[in-house]
């Protein structure tokens, strides 16, 4: 399939399906201009479709009013955005650290470290982290008379480092085993110990191979910050999603989701441009 | 089976590092197996201080195996390995201090490729052997210039030819002061015209009288470098002595089978 420029002419097609009795007779070249003739109309009559069929005046009052996304301005950027920007830092640290401990307990020559791993990592990988989060946030504090740091808000991120971890254990192992073999027999053969052998010479290589997992897993951490609402949140304490959540009850106005929205997206849309470039860096690298 | 060799140069009084009369390494009974695979059935061998043995054979006759062995890179099912007259098989026995008086040399090279050419040789030095890193680096500078390779330490080893790789891989090995070294076939890896350098390398060590354990399929290098060369075959050594006599009048028949498909 080459993607090459000649792709304009191709928008006029509409009179073509008709010729189909003639079709054994075309040209392979005329075929395929003829097919992605076909696909450009299917494409434009979908897009035409959507654009008709949407009321345009009620989008317009609901969803993009200019008024309603003014008064969330400046409270979106220096509390609920920053508020989302330091959950996903934080609970990606404490992931990544959970995460490393359990992914070296998972590759322990100890059966009860391997065990409590795995059960660890299946359990949280296999819980909705909705449930995590409202667990921590209301159960655990009932069932043993806990009171999470930094309240509820506090309890949910304590969850969500819980929930990362697991999957980022996961990767972290993967990209442990993935380093060859002959680099521990080197190590070991130089007399290095297995602990200084893990620390200088597999994790270093093991984080180089899953950086671009690992980055995914950022965004998807980033994205997941917006279950904290289910937490419940003080005002100063609230997140991108919380606070549209909010600004929509106020204002009777949906316009706040799409602000968030865009938000997430100016976030998100750049570490996945990164992740697609470190993926074709790494390859060519090796 | 090991047979008792005269040895027909004196050693080098400088190079007897370990116990005096100790061979470097004496293997005895040594049996290994993978799952119902027995790839050494009852191994005697051993290596005098300052003795170059090559030991050839078909692959699978088991000549890495026993050579994993001798740094317990591969756990022995039975049977004793001695180093330096220390048991190494023993669970008492201090393996990552023993390891670092043992260099070993690998086909694939291995060198760490997040590292750069000077930190691969000064790892393990500060590492395993705790030295500090000027001393490191001296050591390091010392062993790269001794293998043709002293303006390459701030490269990457993914930017090395294979040859120049299995050089620092030698130089890292070296750079731990051990007492003998241990090339698991060294240039195997290698496009042909790499390999002489590398041979090179490895001549010029024998000469100074390092003690050296070489799995080869070089029989060139074998013939000219070696006190000694050990023919195995199917988990047990089938020869060994002088290695113009194995090389140029095998005695035993399977001998005469590999050498008449190698020579």
């Amino acid at each position: 399939m080459r993607t090459d420029s000649g792709v304009a002419p191709g928008t006029e097609p509409d009179t073509k399906p008709g010729a189909a009795a003639g079709r054994p007779r075309l040209k392979a070249s005329t075929r395929r201009r003829l097919t992605r003739g076909i696909l450009y109309a299917v494409f434009i009559l979908a897009v035409l479709l959507v654009v008709f069929l949407a009321d345009w005046s009620a989008i317009r009052i609901n969803f993009l009013n200019l008024d309603v996304a003014k008064e969330m301005f400046p409270d979106i950027l220096i509390t609920a955005t920053k508020n989302t920007i330091i959950y996903t830092v934080i609970a990606f640290i404490g992931g990544l650290i959970l995460g490393l401990i359990l992914a070296l307990m998972k590759l322990s020559p100890v059966g009860p470290y391997r065990w409590v791993a795995t059960a660890y990592i299946e359990l949280f990988r296999g819980l909705p982290a909705l449930l995590v989060i409202f667990g921590f946030a209301f159960a655990a504090p009932i069932a043993f008379n806990w009171r999470p740091p930094g309240g509820s808000a506090g309890a949910g991120l304590i969850a969500l480092i819980i929930v990362s971890a697991a999957y980022i254990a996961e990767t972290l192992r993967a990209g442990i085993q993935a380093v060859p073999a002959g680099q521990v027999e080197a190590a070991r053969s130089l007399g290095m110990g297995p602990a200084w052998t893990m620390v200088s010479v597999v994790l270093p290589q093991a984080f180089r191979i899953v950086t671009p997992p690992l980055t995914n897993e950022l965004v998807i951490l980033i994205k997941d910050t917006s279950l904290l609402f289910i937490a419940g949140m003080t005002l100063t304490d609230r997140e991108l999603t919380t606070f549209a959540r909010d600004s929509v009850s106020q204002q009777a106005n949906s316009t706040p989701l799409v602000v968030a929205a865009l938000m997430y997206l100016i976030i998100t849309l750049p570490l996945t441009r990164l992740v697609a470039w470190l993926e074709r860096h790494n390859k060519r690298g090796r | 089976m090991s047979t008792e060799f005269p040895a027909d140069q004196p050693l080098p009084a400088a190079r007897a590092k370990g116990p005096a009369g100790v061979p470097a390494i004496e293997v005895r009974n040594l049996c290994k197996s993978f799952g119902d695979n027995e790839v050494l059935k009852g191994i005697d061998f051993h290596v005098d201080q300052g003795e170059v043995v090559c030991v050839i054979g078909p692959s699978g006759s088991g000549k890495s195996t026993l050579l994993r062995c001798v740094n317990r890179l591969e756990e022995p099912t039975s049977g004793t390995v001695l180093v330096e007259g220390v048991d190494i098989t023993d669970p008492e026995t201090d393996l990552d201090a023993i390891r670092t008086r043992i260099g070993m040399v690998f086909q694939q090279f291995n060198l760490f490729p997040h590292l750069s050419v000077l930190r691969n040789l000064t790892l393990a030095q500060q590492r395993a052997k705790k030295r500090g890193k000027a001393e490191a680096v001296e050591i390091a500078r010392k062993n790269l210039a001794k293998v043709g390779l002293a303006h390459r330490e701030d490269a990457y080893p993914g930017q090395l030819s294979g040859g120049q790789q299995q050089r620092v891989a030698i130089a890292r090995a070296l750079s731990m002061n051990p007492d003998m070294m241990l090339f698991d076939e060294p240039t195997s890896a290698l496009d042909p015209e790499l390999v002489g350098d590398v041979l090179e390398v490895m001549r010029q060590l024998a000469d100074e009288g390092m003690t050296m354990m070489v799995v080869t399929h070089e029989m060139g290098f074998a013939r000219e470098v070696s006190d000694r060369l050990v023919f195995m075959d199917g988990g047990v050594v089938v020869e060994q002595g002088d290695p113009r006599e194995v090389l140029g009048n095998p005695q035993h028949e399977r001998t005469q089978a590999f050498l008449s498909k190698v020579l």
